[in-house]
């Protein structure tokens, strides 16, 4: 009994081992993939109270992005997640970014200045294309579930 | 063989804090919880001060906003409920008036006779379903009192109000147990916690014929909560206030560490109340994230009432989408399981309620990833607001100054897709043991199993899809 409880959990510890280095090897090849075109991409952001027109950029890792940013109303900040750079732009007065896309993923913009009640949840999404950390995620989920479904066959439901 | 969690932790294992005399001693005493409670009393008066001079001020700058709803609502999803269970019930206090007025005093122990009318609570609203209503009619104004200060003061103010008026009307914690609508979901995910108020030796118990956790006695009172401590089997219902420790005269109660989960396993009360709660947070939590960490616009001035149009869509939407769409879904993954399954004996309500407790862990992985995505960027605001808490230019801790400061929301994604993916493992975890309590046999519970595994795959895309997608 006992030596079969031991089966069982190294069993589990070598499905986990195997779904995280699976996981990590895609997540690998996903990065070592060269840049597709980098090249200039230029938006002008309208930022009016609670978000940005567009809000979605997309752009390819490598990019370089130019941001011009015009407020329709009061001050507004735009700050990138994971960048950590930001603007800020006055009505009338615009503000500009200038930045390489050099990391993939979706990305949240946010207002960076308090321009009003819903100010917290004045965001955009830049998203650096292929978009690897949901890639990810969403493969380990698979793999998980994929591999659960298939363990049926073989194993009691429990334990 | 002893069933264990990933192969890795035996289900059964528990281990007793309240061995040691400190913490046995401290729950024993009559000052704890009062202590914190009377603490937190102090906090809430600075709210509400806060949230009435605030009025319509920007909510990332007032003390009752950001406490409320960036402090405390993501210790509540972080920390509290999913290791301590319901330990905000334990310390929190709306119900302390209604309480002081049934007791007539508020530290010692007055007599098992309580004051106040103590009715009973209606036989056909004991249940979820009032708090349901409750917190899923809160969140049609969360585009109020999550950015408004004096909606923030309205809200908290009607609580304890409420609070108090059923105590004078109804017996014990009524409130507490069928109102409040944060109890509700506490009550649901606190299942998943990694702490549990336990009786410990059950002859004991078996005994002892005065039940004295029940009924009370100089030193304790009966269970506020109108429970039956000496026969605990999950935490559903327990606001872990602490008086079974205080009224126990054999030491018999154990507060105990355990694996996260294991009450999803108790078959006992499951219902539709409980289903539909965990349906209504799945929903509640997919329109805050598009309304809050969307970059949607019109979702925004939806939930801001800017148009009455506007503002009835979000609400109808809303309600239909957690109410009815979630619900739907699910039933319809319920019946396919029971038609993979080929158990014609085993009813779909039993499939649908039994399998709706595998949403429990994965709900509570998504409100953590959603509370990561609030706590990281807007954070930062709570040091000035602690430095200067009525905006009247104090800087009591010298942080008023801080400027708002984004912590590792670089990594926001990938902290959000591992929560998911956590939470998802468990969800598949109980959820396979819940298809072996649900049908009779191995191979009907295995088949049943996939189309449930499936959905709570397919939730998980989306929800992942959603935060990072």
């Amino acid at each position: 009994m006992k030596s079969h409880k031991v089966t069982r959990s190294q069993g589990h510890m070598k499905s986990i081992r195997a779904i995280t280095l699976f996981s990590f090897i895609v997540y690998g090849l996903w990065l070592m993939t060269p840049p597709v075109e980098a090249a200039e991409r230029f938006f002008e952001i309208k930022a009016k109270k609670f978000s940005y027109t567009p809000n979605i950029i997309t752009v390819n890792r490598g990019d370089t992005v130019k941001i011009r940013l015009l407020s329709e109303d009061v001050h507004h900040g735009f700050f990138v997640d994971g960048y950590g750079i930001k603007t800020s732009a006055h009505p009338g007065m615009e503000g500009s970014l200038k930045f390489i896309a050099d990391k993939a993923g979706r990305y949240t913009v946010r207002c960076s200045v308090t321009c009003g009640e819903f100010h917290p949840y004045m965001v955009g999404y830049l998203v650096v294309g292929p978009n690897s950390r949901f890639w990810l995620y969403a493969a380990i989920v698979l793999v998980i579930g994929i591999g659960s479904i298939l363990t049926l066959r073989v194993k009691k439901i429990n334990g | 063989m002893a069933d264990k969690l990933f192969g890795l932790i035996d289900l059964n294992w528990r281990f007793e804090l309240t061995k040691f005399k400190l913490i046995r001693n401290l729950f024993k005493s009559r000052w704890f919880p009062l202590l914190a409670i009377i603490f937190n009393l102090f906090i809430f008066v600075i709210i509400l001060i806060a949230g009435l001079i605030g009025g319509f001020s920007a909510g990332n700058y007032n003390f009752g906003i950001m406490i409320v709803w960036i402090l405390w609502w993501v210790m509540l999803m972080f920390i509290l409920v999913p290791i301590f269970s319901r330990a905000w019930c334990l310390m929190c206090p709306f119900p302390v008036f209604s309480d002081w007025l049934q007791r007539g005093a508020l530290f010692v122990v007055t007599g098992l006779k309580l004051k106040g009318l103590g009715l009973k609570w209606p036989k056909a609203l004991k249940n979820m379903w009032v708090m349901n209503i409750l917190f899923l009619v809160t969140t049609f104004f969360s585009g109020f009192f999550t950015v408004r200060p004096l909606a923030t003061f309205i809200l908290l103010g009607g609580i304890i109000l409420l609070a108090f008026l059923i105590g004078l009307v109804f017996e014990k914690r009524s409130f507490c147990l069928y109102v409040c609508p944060v109890s509700g979901f506490q009550g649901l995910y606190s299942q998943f916690a990694m702490a549990e108020v336990r009786r410990k030796d059950p002859e004991i118990c078996k005994n002892h014929k005065v039940k004295t956790c029940y009924v009370g006695n100089e030193c304790g009172y009966g269970c506020p909560w109108m429970l039956t401590p000496f026969n605990f089997t999950k935490n559903t219902y327990c606001g872990m206030c602490l008086e079974c420790f205080k009224s126990c005269p054999h030491d018999n109660m154990a507060f105990n560490l355990r694996p996260p989960g294991v009450d999803l396993l108790v078959d006992e009360k499951r219902g539709l109340d409980e289903a539909w709660k965990a349906f209504i947070m799945l929903g509640i939590a997919m329109v805050f994230f598009l309304t809050m960490q969307g970059p949607w616009g019109f979702l925004k001035d939806w939930v801001r009432g800017t148009s009455l149009k506007g503002y009835l869509t979000f609400i109808s939407l809303h309600t239909a989408f957690s109410l009815l769409v979630v619900p739907a879904i699910f039933f319809f993954f319920s019946y396919l399981s029971k038609a993979f399954s080929g158990a014609k004996e085993v009813s779909l309500k039993k499939i649908f309620t039994n399998f709706s407790y595998t949403l429990v862990p994965l709900g509570l992985g998504v409100w953590i990833a959603f509370s990561v995505g609030i706590i990281l960027p807007n954070g930062s605001y709570i040091l000035h607001i602690i430095s200067d808490p009525f905006a009247w230019g104090w800087n009591l801790f010298g942080t008023r100054s801080v400027p708002w400061t984004p912590v590792f929301t670089g990594a926001l994604g990938h902290l959000q897709g591992a929560v998911l993916v956590v939470f998802y493992l468990f969800s598949l975890a109980y959820g396979a043991r819940l298809s072996r309590q649900t049908y009779p046999a191995e191979e009907q519970a295995k088949r049943g199993w996939i189309p449930i595994l499936i959905f709570l795959t397919l939730a998980t895309l989306a929800f992942l899809w959603l935060y990072i997608g």
